[in-house]
């Protein structure tokens, strides 16, 4: 019997919602990390039983979490409860621990990012915002971090290291924070090519890397931005999310700060596909996961007003690939509703009829087994949710 | 002994449910209470002063004796309470609420 297991990271802790293939009955665990703003939770698709977690604080800086089974229990990698100590009694704890490269060897390390008052600033670590685990290792992961840069670990997550020649690329002095900080947010993985990772960051644009992260270049062309000085610029592009359908991984689809674009060239070019959509502006972006032009975003009304327009929270879907949406209403609330949707906060399982997951900003995880007609929320009084994960178990 | 009174979160994350106490040899300093803390609870390494810099993370304060000591160099010694273990060094998380 299949089984859903939707993993939801929120400012207050985590929750892990699970179901039987029919998605109708939840349980709900937690709050795992009560207290902890818990920014991503991903699951590897090796062995579905490891979930990484990245739990932070304003006050306490950056842990990492690791599960090795489903969720019940959880540890930081390397100083699981008992071993706290290593030989000779040397700490291990290793795991909280991202140092940005500064050596010569490896690439062009930059000390200096564009910041809001348009000088130069200290890269500076904040947090880890997403964690993308390997499709073929259980022990690797990726973790995209804030000051932006990509990291990676090849021992389930105690150790760390920065694939530098992102952040090392040309025109980092030109990236500069958005609002929520300079965040890298988005790691796709090309389950067709193990050389190929695809990143995003806010706001610098998206990034490719077809040698396994050693060099990158931007691919950005046929974005426009107008609220930057150029707005066709190479980079400094505020996008929001990039999804990908593991199917056909050439083809992208991008919520940008405003736009919703697609590229079929692998980001070598973008067009918009914006369409009759009501407002562009939005975070989140989601592919189907059988049909690889259905697509999905949830429009905001504008960059200073982050709510549904006229309070209707409405998720759109487009079965073309964009241009033409549709908006799907039955089941959410169609008054008075003044909730944001995150750029990490949607997913898709991959059952025979896909399910849709969302978590808002007011503490909703919406859910749809009928790939969007109808939805239903699981829980609706959490705290705002900043990531939702699904995994599909078997 | 040495006791330490850690914030809730970090007693959750080092799994005990109370102070601390620690065995130091020499002087007993910021410095040298945070390394011992750290060597027994290495899961709070990052968490109260920074990986790299070792600075106190900004929204944390080192108190004892009803005194402040979060600006005094790492090396200054605690006071005499602290080292006899007659007082604890409180690490206390900055108010933030409504």
């Amino acid at each position: 019997m299949s089984k859903v297991r939707v993993l939801v990271g929120t400012r207050k802790g985590a929750f892990i919602l699970t179901s039987d293939g029919k998605r109708q009955q939840w349980d709900v665990s937690g709050p795992h990390f009560a207290g902890w703003e818990m920014y991503h939770l991903k699951g590897s698709p090796v062995d579905p039983n490891r979930i990484f977690a990245s739990q932070c604080s304003g006050w306490f800086g950056q842990i990492i979490q690791r599960s090795d089974d489903g969720g019940k229990t959880w540890m930081q990698p390397g100083t699981p409860p008992g071993e706290q100590s290593g030989p000779g009694g040397m700490p291990k704890g290793e795991s909280n621990k991202f140092v940005y490269d500064t050596s010569a060897e490896t690439g062009k390390p930059l000390t200096t990012h564009q910041f809001y008052d348009g000088n130069q600033h200290p890269w500076e670590f904040k947090r880890v915002w997403h964690i993308e685990p390997s499709l073929t290792d259980a022990d690797t992961v990726y973790a995209g971090v804030e000051d932006a840069a990509l990291f990676r670990s090849t021992d389930g997550g105690q150790n760390w290291q920065e694939l530098s020649g992102l952040r090392g690329h040309g025109t980092g002095p030109h990236w500069q924070p958005g609002a929520g900080g300079m965040c890298l947010h988005t790691v796709i993985l090309d389950p067709s090519n193990p050389q190929r990772i695809y990143i995003a960051i806010s706001a610098a644009g998206a990034f490719r890397t077809d040698d396994r992260g050693k060099t990158w270049r931007p691919i950005n062309k046929g974005l426009v931005s107008p609220y930057i000085p150029e707005p066709t610029a190479e980079v400094g592009h505020c996008v929001h999310h990039v999804a990908m359908s593991p199917s056909r991984p050439n083809v992208l689809f991008m919520q940008k700060h405003w736009d919703v674009m697609r590229s079929d060239n692998a980001g070598d070019s973008w067009q918009e596909v914006s369409g009759n959509l009501p407002t562009d502006f939005g975070f989140v972006i989601d592919v189907h996961a059988h049909e690889p032009e259905t697509i999905y975003v949830v429009p905001i009304k504008s960059d200073g007003e982050h709510f549904p327009l006229e309070g209707k929270l409405r998720v759109y879907r487009s079965r073309s690939g964009g241009n033409e949406w549709e908006a799907l209403t039955k089941g959410l609330p169609q008054s008075n509703c003044y909730v944001n949707v995150l750029r990490d906060a949607m997913s898709v399982d991959s059952l025979d009829k896909c399910g849709i997951y969302f978590g808002t900003t007011g503490g909703q995880v919406y859910s749809s087994a009928d790939a969007g007609d109808t939805w239903t929320p699981i829980v609706e009084h959490l705290p705002a949710v900043l990531s939702v994960e699904v995994q599909t178990l078997v | 002994m040495i006791r330490v009174v850690l914030p809730g979160h970090l007693r959750t994350l080092a799994h005990v449910n109370s102070e601390v106490q620690l065995r130091i040899d020499g002087p007993v300093t910021q410095r040298s209470v945070l390394d011992a803390l750290e060597a027994q609870y290495p899961m709070l390494r990052g968490t109260i002063r920074d990986h790299v810099t070792q600075e106190r993370r900004p929204f944390l304060r080192f108190f004892a004796c009803a005194e402040d000591y979060s600006l005094e160099p790492p090396d200054t010694p605690l006071p005499d309470a602290v080292a006899s273990g007659a007082e604890p060094l409180l690490i206390i998380g900055a108010i933030a609420g409504g």
